[in-house]
């Protein structure tokens, strides 16, 4: 074909963009992922909470404190986990990580939700 | 997928539940999953690095969504999604670049991008058409991945790139105008 015009070009590119189909295996990998979500936010919040001062602990016991906490780590604590597990994954790996900043992010999105926590408590 | 279910994945009402947000984010997921895919394996040029931007891009898109279907205000969220995938996909270039020697050594060439030979199926005109396009400046070249693998409107390139609908239109009008210039000069 002869490149003349745009239209031309738009046949080209119409014809060579197509869309591509996700592997079969991204598909349950991410499924799998965001599955675990539910439990590494479980974990996550274990985990938080040994770190807890004593006063933060007493104010626990109020049962009309346990909303915010457990909201705060829902929000942030589900995403943080969700990178952890690909942290992991990715470590496990052969290939190296082609992005990087993973680590940052979880440790930024967990110091995140323990100053957001804490400032709730208080 | 009805029109109403596209639209309750896309826009959300105010006070979801968890659970209610699951299910949207689950549909916004099956939706769009080979678009996040399509426009990362065509900017990051192999299947491996596409599927982690593509994995990341959704876990981004979860932390973020309930803030995202509240400020859509029902707009579709497809342009927001393809903009996180952007935004990876220029990371992990600008990463790329930064990387030592050694490790760029290991990772497949610029030349190699996007596996033309087995998209085009040895059609030359439609390889010459990729190569070309990726010596177009990095707006127009996005601009153009979104609007012909995508299928998306000047309007929602237009959000995803951050930009007005009236600048979208030039970019992509310049984009094929060049990609045109190019390939008659070079015999495309």
């Amino acid at each position: 074909m002869a490149v003349e015009n745009p239209s031309d070009v738009e046949s080209l590119l119409r014809s060579a963009l197509r869309p591509i189909e996700p592997p079969e295996k991204l598909s349950g990998r991410l499924e799998e992922t965001l599955s675990a979500i539910t439990e590494a936010a479980a974990e996550e919040l274990s985990a938080w909470a040994e770190e807890l001062s004593e006063s933060e602990l007493r104010s626990l016991r109020q049962p009309r404190n346990w909303v915010r906490p457990a909201a705060a780590i829902a929000a942030g604590g589900v995403a943080a986990g969700g990178l952890v597990i690909v942290e992991l994954r990715r470590r496990g790996g052969k290939r190296p990580a082609p992005l990087s900043g993973l680590a940052d992010q979880v440790s930024d999105i967990a110091d995140q939700v323990r100053d957001q926590v804490r400032n709730r408590l208080n | 997928m009805s029109d109403e279910e596209k639209d309750s994945a896309d826009g959300g009402k105010p006070s979801e539940s968890k659970a209610e947000l699951d299910r949207a984010f689950e549909q916004l997921y099956r939706d769009h999953l080979r678009d996040v895919y399509s426009y990362s394996y065509y900017r990051v040029g192999n299947h491996h690095d596409a599927e982690d931007v593509t994995e990341q891009a959704f876990l981004q898109a979860y932390r973020h969504f309930e803030r995202a279907r509240r400020e859509s205000n029902g707009r579709p969220l497809r342009p927001w999604l393809i903009r996180i995938a952007h935004n990876l996909a220029s990371n992990y270039h600008r990463d790329r670049a930064r990387r030592p020697q050694r490790v760029l050594d290991e990772s497949e060439p610029i030349a190699a991008l996007h596996g033309t030979e087995q998209i085009v199926e040895g059609r030359e005109e439609l390889k010459s058409v990729m190569e070309h396009l990726q010596h177009l400046p990095d707006d127009r070249r996005d601009a153009l991945i979104m609007r012909f693998a995508l299928g998306m409107d000047n309007r929602e390139i237009a959000r995803s790139l951050g930009r007005s609908d009236g600048a979208t239109k030039v970019l992509i009008h310049r984009a094929i105008k060049q990609l045109q210039e190019e390939m008659s000069v070079n015999g495309g």
